[in-house]
């Protein structure tokens, strides 16, 4: 089996160690990852800016750089969302099944491969939050937690109110920057209600805005990515 | 509802709604009264075992009705003319309130008496009618307080939502003449009721809207919880209907798939309270006047995007309103709309024609997805908001905002160019950014940084690592 690491444009560029937890977390599974070097931008950002134009560009290009792996895994459920969701749209049955060969990393671990231990280990108190795109668009389910309940050290406790949004959404979090921050704000609240030592999601860009949230209150939880609790 | 925030200019999303947030009481009585009806309607969707195929057959329902209304309409005219109604045409608002204005003048009213209706705000109704020298009374429990506060309903189901009890006491003390009241709810209804009960029965005209209107049969159907609708569409001698032609369903067995969406979704009841039916006059029963006015006002408009057009499929119930985090933090009124929430931000732009200006409100979205996932007949909400936002972007004002977007697109385009434009991020950083942070937020940043911090580009991108590491 080909299998095709798409590292996602924002943890390519922003958290690298992101990356390279997916990377070793797959090659302990036993699947041999390679990296498509062409590959940049699904074009998410673009779709839901409304630039329509620009988001065909990349979902093309999409298609040409990951055409002829058997599974493409993003360390996102978001972008492997919009892939799914969106790319055949656009590419109008020329996508040469390529979207559905997209997988969410927890999602292709469990389902896919039906691993759910990867012989990491945590310590501490835990407590995730379903990224929208990876519960409604993608619908992810309980992969991610069937998958951190058998981390070594790891206690998970619930988020209350886990499934709604962090306030993040893209260029939301700029354009509305005070409806965001508040939402931000209800999510802090909650998490810190959980008295976890960090929260853990499948989506750096939701990670960004939660562990920026938790950073400017002067907070000791971290923010963490799925594959940086999983790698070993 | 002579308020001045009707006529002036709307704000655009972002500024009305930093001053939303900024109010402490709004957010807090949001937040309690979502979470309430967010509980119910979970619980009493989750206990039926046909609620998705429900969903499909409303959204069947509707998609069909919509895709032949012309045929519907002239169905829905006959029907209702042959059941000894009268019915009236208008191609928008001004025209609307003109056939209002004039059938209620035509009685010799100057008081009418009104059940809830969104497109009677929508339209500015009573506007029209204060003009005419016609008072309407809104007898809707929570339209009322908004009436007597002087406010526009901050949201479709539960125009009030934005109030609590004591703000409401303190309003009926005042507006009522009662300074004696309690905030005790039990109290505050009497209050109300003894003030409604006097104009019902004084009442020579009751104006509704319709939930839906059935074509085959000429009937109109109004949903209420309160009881003070059905007073509104019997006591009085005459009654007159605004509907929007979207409202319109082929068959009255259509009414059972939606008497059990509608409840469920709207306020979490397993039945609604007060569902009234009325087909034309009865001789001798309820009002002996009957006259219906279907309204466009941008519907039709709507209708001919291929892709806008699902909205109008929507029931008003709201469930998208009461899951919408962007709601609960800001509540109706930054809207500026007459439908809120992410409903209102698809609906609000096509009914008003105005996608340009201030095109704000489709963008007033994360894009969670927690909307269309409840919608009872099945709209899109999310596609719905990225279809407007592409419409925003094409109009000539909105250009000069796409320009960083399309440049950042051509980047993405060539991994040559993407990797030179992290080098050049990387680079440019050094202004702002101390020990692997932002300590300044410029230009676009700045929304950012008001609340959130934000990691610098480290000094190894993922590629550059993979290179280094796993070579070519």
């Amino acid at each position: 089996m080909r299998v095709a690491l798409f590292v996602t444009c924002l943890v390519d560029t922003l958290f690298p160690e992101v990356g390279k937890a997916t990377v070793r977390v797959l090659e302990s599974a036993g699947v041999r990852v390679e990296f498509p070097r062409e590959q940049t931008c699904c074009g998410q950002m673009h779709l839901n800016a409304g630039s329509r134009d620009v988001a065909r560009t990349l979902a093309e290009r999409f298609v040409r750089v990951f055409d002829g792996y058997d599974a493409i895994v993003a360390p996102s459920g978001s972008c492997a969302g919009h892939v799914r969701a969106h790319v055949p749209e656009f590419v109008d049955g020329g996508d040469r099944g390529v979207p559905e060969r997209v997988f969410e990393l927890s999602q292709f671990l469990v389902d896919e491969l039906g691993v759910t231990e990867t012989g990491s280990s945590f310590t501490g108190l835990l407590t995730y939050h379903p990224a929208c795109h990876s519960l409604r668009m993608l619908r992810v389910g309980s992969a991610p937690l069937r998958l951190l309940e058998r981390v070594p050290g790891t206690e998970l406790v619930e988020l209350p109110d886990a499934e709604t949004c962090c306030g993040f959404g893209g260029m939301f979090a700029v354009k509305n920057a005070d409806v965001s921050s508040a939402m931000l704000d209800e999510k802090l609240e909650n998490v810190l209600a959980t008295g976890a030592n960090a929260v853990c999601a499948c989506d750096s860009s939701c990670l960004m805005h939660v562990g920026g949230g938790l950073r400017r209150r002067g907070s000791s939880v971290s923010a963490v990515h799925l594959a940086e609790v999983l790698a070993p | 509802m002579s308020d001045a925030s009707r006529t002036a200019p709307p704000l655009a999303f972002p500024e009305a709604a930093r001053r939303a947030v900024a109010n402490a009481q709004v957010r807090a009585n949001v937040r309690l009264a979502q979470n309430a009806i967010r509980a119910k309607r979970a619980s009493v969707v989750g206990e039926l075992r046909d609620w998705e195929a429900l969903r499909d057959a409303g959204a069947a329902i509707k998609r069909d009705a919509l895709a032949r209304l012309d045929e519907l309409l002239a169905q829905l005219e006959t029907s209702v003319h042959d059941a000894g109604g009268q019915v009236h045409w208008a191609r928008d608002a001004n025209e609307a309130n003109a056939v209002v204005v004039g059938l209620v003048q035509q009685t010799g009213a100057r008081e009418v008496v009104k059940v809830k209706s969104l497109l009677t705000d929508e339209i500015g109704l009573n506007v029209a009618l204060a003009d005419a020298g016609i008072e309407a009374l809104e007898t809707d429990l929570a339209e009322l307080i908004c009436q007597l506060a002087d406010e526009r309903p901050s949201h479709l189901l539960v125009p009030a939502i934005h109030k609590n009890r004591r703000e409401i006491r303190d309003l009926f003390r005042e507006r009522l003449g009662r300074p004696d009241l309690a905030d005790e709810p039990g109290e505050l209804a009497e209050a109300a009721r003894a003030h409604l009960r006097a104009a019902f029965l004084r009442a020579g005209v009751g104006i509704s809207g319709a939930n839906f209107a059935v074509a085959e049969t000429g009937t109109v159907c109004v949903v209420e919880s309160e009881g003070n609708g059905r007073m509104c569409t019997s006591l009085p001698q005459t009654l007159i209907t605004v509907m929007g032609i979207e409202k319109t369903i082929p068959a009255w067995q259509d009414l059972e798939v939606f008497l059990q969406l509608l409840p469920r979704s709207a306020t979490g009841e397993r039945m609604n309270p007060y569902t009234s039916l009325w087909t034309g006059v009865f001789p001798g029963d309820g009002p002996q006047e009957f006259h219906l006015v279907l309204v466009d006002a941008g519907r039709t408009r709507a209708l001919a995007d291929p892709v806008g057009r699902d909205a109008l499929r929507c029931i008003r119930c709201a469930a998208c309103i009461h899951v919408c985090p962007v709601y609960r933090q800001v509540g109706g009124h930054a809207y500026h709309s007459v439908y809120a929430g992410p409903i209102g931000a698809i609906l609000q732009p096509q009914l008003s024609g105005e996608r340009g200006q201030p095109g704000s409100l489709p963008f007033a979205s994360s894009l969670c997805g927690a909307c269309g996932d409840v919608c009872p007949v099945r709209i899109d909400i999310p596609r719905l908001l990225v279809h407007e936002r592409e419409r925003v972007n094409a109009a000539q004002s909105a250009r000069r905002e796409t320009v960083p977007l399309q440049a950042i697109g051509r980047a993405f385009a060539s991994p040559k160019r993407y990797e030179r434009a992290q080098r050049l991020a990387r680079a440019l950083q050094r202004l702002v950014v101390s020990d692997g942070w932002f300590v300044r937020f410029p230009g676009p940043l700045a929304g950012w940084g008001r609340s959130r911090d934000l990691p610098a580009v480290p000094r190894e991108t993922f590629r550059e690592w993979w290179r280094r590491e796993r070579g070519a």
